[in-house]
This record gives C-alpha cells, sequence and structure tokens, in this order.
C-alpha cells in the first residue's frame, strides 16, 4: 500500500517538524482535579506514561471554576499546544466555539462528541463496562439489592446507571438496585461525607454491593461500605488497592489510553469520532490480586460470555445518552 | 416507613447535624459579639485538612485534633486582627479566609503527600471511632425507647457528644456568666462597655477564639470522624449552612440546635428517599436540599417572627475621643 506509506512518511515528517517547531501537546484537567483516583487521575497516567517513554514534555492545566474554560483553550492554542487533550464532557460547548478559531490546532474531547473538522472526540462505552459490573453485583450480592451512587446529575452518569441496572436485571430479575445521586452542582464530585451518607443510607434498605461513579465522593463511598463490611464497585481508574478484599472490582475507562495515543499521534491525530469499547478494551472490569478472592469463576465466565456477546452484538446495553431513557427500571 | 428506618434516618441526622452545629455555635459566639464571621467555612476546611494531615503523618487522631483546633485557630486569628485590631471590613475578610483555605489546603496537601490536595487514607488510631454509651446493649431490650437510644443516641464517635455538650454549655455561658454578658453587651452597644472599663477588643478576640476553636472541632469531625482523609473541597458548603441555621436560630444556642438537627434531617430524608411521592406531586431530592435555604430566607422576610441580629454586628468598634 504506497498510498499508506506515504502517508504515514508524512505523519513522520510532521512530527519531526513539530518536535522541531516544539509543539507540545497539553492536557486540561477537569473539575474533579487531577488526583481524583478516577477520571482525571487515569488521563493523568496517560500523560505521563508518554512523558516516560518518548522523553517528551507537555503542558498541563488544572481547572479551578467554569469560567476558566474558554480562556484556558485558547491560551494553550495561542501558545502552540498541539494536540490539547482535555477530559470531560463539560468543555463541550466551549470547544465547539473556540475549534474553528484555531483550523492548525488539534483538539481531543475525552467523553464527549464535538463535531468539528480538527477534533477528535473519544467516547467510552460505559454502558458495557457497566452492564459487566451489574452481572457481578448481581452474582455478589446475597440480599438480592444492590446500590448505585452517582456524583453530579447529569446525562453521561446517567449512562453508567443505566447500564448497571441492566447488567444487574439481565442476571437477577427479582433483584432491586437502589440510585442515588450526590447533587446537582460540581460540588457533588468532591463530598465525600454525603457519600458515606448515601452509601448508609442504601445499606440500611438492604445493598450489600454498592457502585459508585461519583468522583472524589466515591472515595467515601467505598471507605465506608468498607467499615460496614459491604462490597463496593470503583469507577474510571483501577480502584481495586484502595480497600483491598474489599471493593468487589472497578469498572475501569482506560483514559490514559486515549491521552497516550493522541500524544503519540501528535498534530497527526485524526479527527472524527472514536469509540473505545468493550471489542478494542476501552472499557473493562478490573479483576487484580486485590480482588482475586472476590472473584469465584462462575462471575468470571458470566463476565467473559457476557463481554464475548457484547462483542459479537448479539447482547445490546442501551445507551442511555442516545434518548435519555433507560429500558430497565 | 417503620420504626427501624425511622432510627436510621435520625442516626444518619445526627451525624450529620454535628458539624453543622459546631460551625453554627462558633458562628453564634463570633456573631453575638459583633463580628460577622462568613469565614466558618473555611476555617472548618482548614481544620479539616491540618487534623487529617496530622492524624496521617502521626498516626493519631487527637494529635490531629489538636492540630485541626490549631488550623482553625490560625485563621480565626486572622480574621480577628483583620476586622478587630485594623477595623476592616468582617464580611471581605471572610470571603478572604474562604478562598485562602480553599487554595492553601490543596497546594499544602500537594506539598506534602503529592496526591493533588488528598490526604492518604487514615485507619485505626488515626481515625475517631465510635463510643458505645453505657448500657446501650443492655436497654436495647427495653421497648421503644431502647432502640432509640442504642441506635440514635449511643454509638457517636466522641466529637458528636462534644457538640451535644457545646449547646447547654454555651447558653450557661452567655446567659449565666459575666463574661457572657458582657460579650452580648459588646455585640449590642460596645461603647457601654468601653464605658464600664471593659475591653472591647479583647472581649471580641475572645469570641473569634472560641468560635476558632469550635470551627475546628467541625473540621476534624468532618475529617477523621465521619470520613476517612481529606479531600479537596470537602466541606461542600456546610459552613454557609450553618449561617443559615444560625439565622434560623436567631442566634440563641437551643434553637440551633433544632435548627442544625432539623437541615441534618432534610439532609438526611433526601439522602433515603431520592424522591419523596405525595399522591401526585413528586418531590426531588434537590428540593430537600434546598430547604434549608428556603426556609432561611423566609425568616428572614420575617414571615415566622423576626429574625434580629446583633446590633452592633459588622461594625468596628472605634473608641470616641
Amino acid at each position: 500500500m504506497p498510498m499508506l506509506k506515504t502517508l504515514l512518511a508524512g505523519a513522520a515528517g510532521l512530527a519531526l517538524t513539530a518536535g522541531l517547531a516544539a509543539a507540545e501537546p497539553a492536557l486540561i484537567f477537569d473539575l474533579g482535579g487531577k488526583f481524583d483516583k478516577s477520571f482525571n487521575e487515569a488521563a493523568h497516567m496517560g500523560g505521563e506514561r508518554w512523558k516516560a517513554e518518548t522523553g517528551g514534555t507537555y503542558k498541563e492545566l488544572e481547572m479551578q471554576s467554569e469560567a476558566q474554560r474558554e480562556q484556558a483553550l485558547r491560551r494553550l492554542a495561542e501558545t502552540g499546544a498541539n494536540p490539547i487533550v482535555m477530559t470531560g464532557f463539560a468543555f463541550g460547548d466551549v470547544l465547539n466555539q473556540v475549534a474553528p478559531d484555531y483550523p492548525d490546532t488539534k483538539f481531543v474531547i475525552i467523553d464527549m462528541v464535538v463535531e468539528q473538522p480538527n477534533v477528535q472526540s473519544v467516547v467510552f462505552t460505559e454502558e458495557q463496562g457497566s452492564y459487566l459490573a451489574g452481572i457481578m453485583a448481581a452474582m455478589a450480592s446475597e440480599s438480592g439489592t444492590v446500590g448505585f451512587i452517582g456524583g453530579m446529575d447529569i446525562p453521561l452518569i446517567h449512562k453508567f446507571e443505566c447500564g448497571y441496572r441492566q447488567g444487574f436485571m439481565a442476571t437477577r430479575p427479582d433483584g432491586k438496585v437502589l440510585v442515588n445521586y450526590t447533587g446537582t452542582t460540581p460540588a457533588a464530585w468532591n463530598d465525600p461525607v454525603k457519600g458515606g451518607e448515601l452509601a448508609r443510607a442504601q445499606m440500611s434498605q438492604g445493598a450489600d454491593v454498592i457502585y459508585a461513579a461519583a468522583g472524589g465522593t466515591g472515595i467515601g463511598v467505598l471507605q465506608t461500605a468498607a467499615d460496614e463490611g459491604i462490597l463496593s464497585i470503583g469507577v474510571d481508574s483501577n480502584q481495586n488497592h484502595l480497600h483491598p478484599g474489599q471493593v468487589l472490582t472497578s469498572m475501569v475507562k482506560k483514559v490514559d489510553n486515549a491521552v497516550f495515543e493522541a500524544f503519540t499521534a501528535g498534530e497527526a491525530v485524526e479527527p472524527g469520532v472514536r469509540v473505545m469499547d468493550l471489542a478494542s478494551e476501552g472499557v473493562s472490569v478490573a479483576v487484580d490480586e486485590n480482588n482475586k478472592d472476590l472473584v469465584t469463576d462462575e462471575m468470571q465466565a458470566a463476565v467473559d460470555e457476557a463481554t464475548a456477546k457484547i462483542v459479537s452484538g448479539e447482547i445490546q446495553v442501551h445507551d442511555y445518552m442516545t434518548d435519555n431513557t433507560c429500558p430497565v427500571s | 416507613m417503620d420504626y427501624a428506618t425511622i432510627l436510621q434516618i435520625l442516626d444518619s441526622a445526627v451525624r450529620l447535624m454535628t458539624p453543622l452545629l459546631l460551625a453554627c455555635l462558633a458562628g453564634l459566639y463570633s456573631e453575638r459579639a459583633g463580628v460577622f464571621d462568613i469565614g466558618l467555612e473555611g476555617k472548618m476546611l482548614m481544620a479539616a485538612f491540618a487534623a487529617a494531615s496530622v492524624a496521617a503523618v502521626t498516626g493519631s487522631v487527637w494529635l490531629g485534633l489538636i492540630a485541626g483546633i490549631a488550623g482553625s485557630l490560625i485563621l480565626a486569628a486572622v480574621h480577628g486582627l483583620a476586622s478587630i485590631t485594623f477595623r476592616g471590613n468582617q464580611l471581605i475578610s471572610g470571603v478572604a479566609i474562604n478562598f485562602l483555605a480553599s487554595g492553601l489546603t490543596v497546594l499544602l496537601g500537594q506539598k506534602i503527600f503529592g496526591l493533588g490536595g488528598r490526604t492518604p487514607s487514615l485507619a485505626g488510631d488515626a481515625r475517631f471511632g465510635p463510643v458505645t454509651l453505657p448500657l446501650a446493649e443492655t436497654l436495647r431490650g427495653v421497648p421503644v425507647l431502647g432502640p432509640f437510644y442504642a441506635e440514635v443516641i449511643s454509638g457517636h464517635t466522641p466529637l458528636v457528644y462534644v457538640a451535644l455538650i457545646a449547646v447547654p454549655l454555651t447558653w450557661w455561658l452567655l446567659f449565666r456568666t459575666r463574661f457572657g454578658l458582657r460579650l452580648r453587651a459588646v455585640g449590642e452597644n460596645p461603647a457601654s462597655v468601653d464605658t464600664a472599663g471593659v475591653s472591647v477588643t479583647r472581649l471580641r478576640y475572645a469570641a473569634v477564639a472560641i468560635a476558632g476553636l469550635l470551627c475546628g472541632i467541625a473540621g476534624a469531625y468532618l475529617a477523621t470522624g465521619l470520613s476517612a482523609g481529606f479531600v479537596k473541597e470537602m466541606t461542600a458548603g456546610r459552613g454557609f449552612i450553618a449561617l443559615a441555621a444560625l439565622i434560623f436560630a436567631k442566634w440563641r444556642p437551643w434553637p440551633a440546635l433544632g435548627a442544625t438537627f432539623l437541615f441534618g434531617l432534610f439532609e438526611a430524608i433526601a439522602n433515603r428517599y431520592p424522591n419523596i411521592e405525595i399522591g401526585p406531586v413528586t418531590i426531588p431530592s434537590m428540593f430537600m436540599n434546598a430547604l434549608p435555604y428556603i426556609l432561611t430566607v423566609i425568616i428572614l422576610a420575617g414571615f415566622v417572627g423576626r429574625a434580629i441580629p446583633p446590633r452592633a454586628g459588622g461594625e468596628p468598634y472605634v473608641k470616641e475621643r
């Protein structure tokens, strides 16, 4: 394929000249903060991995308030950073306005689709990963009641909830899923005290496995679950190590891979929508030495079977964000 | 809804009430002495950070508590200096303290632990464990009151009881001692206190220091009692809800207990029942969370008796010449 070769050579040449022009990639973290032990931290890990493997450097910026978004994007674009990777759905609207002003800069947005010629949108099929988490919760639960605690009440988090419900109900149709959201403002991502209280409230209603998709609030949920001797499920990063033997699994989004690949591609990053799904291992349920005693052979078999079926298309996990409804309740 | 559920909700309400109650009493001392304090949030945040950091490093929750109180007292001293000695605007000083605490905790946390402003998770002696009050298990068999005693009254961390004891103590101190009389007078008419030969400055500093102490306990409770470590911005607006409770309670200690318990109860109910259905109407949890503010506005508007703040509140005292 000579055509491809030319393209590759072109890309390599571009990367080289980019290196000469010292176009550093940039990474912007959302309000959850770089070290949220979760979503943003995964992005940070990806950037650090790229730095360690290539010896390159990158710029980074942590959002402190909603008002900074546009300013941050424009500043980085004007200082010549390329590509600019940002984590979080909340950048969507701003990026849509800013991207056309910098046609030579490539932007990568994670968790949101922005249709611009110089933007790559990376989306994860959280519903598929959460479906697997739901299966595991259903099999680990003794009471038949499990819980879900979301952070801020937004469609993206409902997507996690809906996938989890579907997986749970497919395994235990007679069971029950309790759902709580921490709040409606970004403060809901950083309230471990409320997370702990919500976990206690769900536990008193019989929940014995709780899935937390709530950023820093989730730390409180996992802590309370461990204190009270029930199981929890982490999110985004692998959180199994936080309480070894008491976190059933973590629904991992390979945000680090998305960042790493964008940085590696440099300015040649391809615009368009990039779906990180179960088939491409963009989402998964983490099994490591911290939770291997909790994951029974039947559980692993059920997860493997469901994974195969989802990849082949035999099981269609509904995506909440397509129509803002969930088929199971 | 059965009795066990009610007990669980009340139990949760007591836990959620405690930081509000401590912060509310802190505001009460300060504002009764004529120093408005909207820096409760910042002082709690600083205390939560200091308590979690020292507890994480030393492994002792009591040393953590002392550090938390110290951290809060430092910010209280800044507030005192700005608004008493230099006669600055008390509200602006409070806002500055909130910003300072918000930034400083994350910065120091990152410098010390490298976890982006979080402290490591606390375990064992670095956290406050529950205290089982005497006879809790023996009395559990007593109908109605037994489970209430065992579930709601007993089994909290020590700081919850500290907060509860602080209520009658505050009432006694403010309304039954000479110090209290002078403190209240300083908030109403500082000139008269000055005429009597008592130092207005010293009394106001004392009040601000007591506020710092109470905020310190509240912050330590958040980080080492309710959760296991510090997370940035973990106070999540509780200092402001405490201020709302203070207005709701009309600057009196016993109603402060009632108001904060009510606000804790709202949150506990919202946690337990995200959507309350009353007939055809569904009340979303957002409404329950907003209720403390709505009630405060109603009180301020004067529908349910007037809330009159201390008369000299917010004004720096200038000696007449």
